[in-house]
């Protein structure tokens, strides 16, 4: 398994936000992309995602270019955006259940009892706040068995202590093989992480 | 194939759930039928000469009450980011949505519809031919209904361009969903007109997911 970024440009409004981005991430490896506001992290991250399409450059799995050939990718990673995603009129459990089955086979409550949820798994998902409701978003991303994490700020609003459980969480994940591209302001440093600065030069 | 039958029952167990959809289109489409013999006098033949175009023209405009939401909703909280990344490819996706749209916005108005017609004075043969024809013909207006959602999701006020956009589809449907009525009415064959309803919605299953599927991957990049 191997995930690569080869040249990347990116291009907002006849802006170019960021040019010749490159770096590669084998098992068990997490790069950190950092940057001021506006460098382009959620951008980079959406075009990972195949939620946008670069202006330039290749994205490879396993050695294949994932927009020529997007079969073998879909499924094999996640995305954590800024919105959560969570219906209102649905439960806690529903919300979570709902994407775990359309992911593919996942354990519910493992996932829910992972960032204590149980709880709230009765509890409408409209009534959450904002620590609440990304907690649930962790544990719809715990819960699929994608192996690249995409997360754009996994951490916002969240406190002291589930910064802590996540970080845990995810270095089992990194431990188990899995990869991990993330985004955040606040500090999640974890063993031998890559870094990578974008906008460094302007 | 089940991911597919997941989310259309999530889509209509949310709008069920929510009330919103359900009751506004069908709310408006009985207020508006209602509205005509008030406003037309209570002639029965006037009324037995303009009740096809009442209820079909009432049921276009109760469609697009409701339209805009097909993907706004989930495009607002992130949830079609995530399904425009999973597994199931976007058409089949659209489909799905269309398929909910339908079930939720227009079936109950094609149960009403009858009871609504008799108030319009339509004789048996017309409600027949009514209801017929509305079961063949509406879910073209889901369909190309998705391709003007999909365009204008994440417009602000997308609701009225998105009207102005697929009205104009919706006349071939309207005709012949009249004339079939007509037709019944005055005691002529139906089949005609069925058939190219029938038609135009094969036509509208082939391309409106097509069309839509590529009209939400622009709006969103």
């Amino acid at each position: 398994m191997s995930f690569s970024v080869h040249n990347l440009a990116c291009q907002r409004a006849d802006q170019i936000i960021f040019e010749n981005v490159s770096f590669s991430l084998a098992p068990g490896e997490a790069i950190w992309v950092r940057g001021r506001n506006g460098a382009g992290k959620s951008s980079l991250l959406r075009i990972c995602a195949r939620l946008l399409k670069p202006l330039d450059g290749s994205i490879s799995w396993q050695g294949e270019n994932i927009l020529d050939d997007p079969e073998s990718y879909v499924g094999a990673y996640q995305y954590l955006g800024h919105q959560d995603a969570l219906k209102s009129a649905m439960t806690v459990e529903e919300n979570i259940k709902f994407w775990a089955d359309y992911h593919g086979e996942a354990d519910v409550s493992a996932a829910l009892a992972e960032f204590d949820l149980m709880p709230l798994r009765n509890v409408s998902a409209g009534i959450l706040s904002q620590g609440q409701r990304k907690r649930v978003n962790l544990a719809r991303l715990a819960a699929s068995p994608a192996s690249l994490w995409i997360l754009d700020e996994p951490l916002s609003a969240l406190d002291r202590h589930y910064i802590g459980q996540f970080r845990e969480r995810l270095s089992r994940h990194l431990a188990a093989g899995g990869m991990a591209i993330y985004a955040t302001h606040q500090d999640l440093e974890l063993n031998d992480s890559k870094s990578l600065e974008l906008g460094a030069d302007t | 194939m089940a991911r597919f039958f997941q989310l259309i029952r999530r889509d209509v167990i949310l709008s069920f759930r929510q009330g919103s959809a359900v009751t506004l289109s069908l709310s408006f489409f009985v207020m508006v039928i209602v509205l005509f013999p008030l406003g037309v006098g209570p002639e029965l033949s006037v009324l037995m000469r303009i009740g096809p175009g009442v209820l079909w023209v009432a049921a276009l405009l109760a469609c697009l009450l409701t339209l805009d939401r097909m993907f706004q909703a989930d495009f607002e909280d992130g949830a079609l980011d995530l399904f425009m990344i999973g597994p199931l490819p976007v058409e089949i996706l659209v489909l799905a949505k269309v398929i909910a749209h339908w079930l939720t916005s227009i079936l109950p108005l094609i149960v009403v519809a009858p009871v609504l017609a008799l108030s319009l004075n339509l004789p048996a043969e017309g409600i027949l031919a009514l209801t017929l024809a509305l079961l063949i013909g509406t879910p073209t207006l889901s369909l190309i209904g998705a391709v003007g959602a999909a365009l204008t999701v994440g417009m602000r006020r997308g609701g009225v361009l998105l009207s102005l956009l697929v009205l104009p589809l919706y006349i071939p449907v309207l005709i012949f969903g009249v004339a079939a009525v007509d037709a019944a009415i005055a005691q002529l064959s139906v089949a005609p007109h069925l058939l190219l309803l029938g038609g135009i919605s094969l036509g509208a299953l082939v391309l409106g997911p097509l069309a839509a599927a590529a009209g939400l991957r622009l709006s969103l990049s």
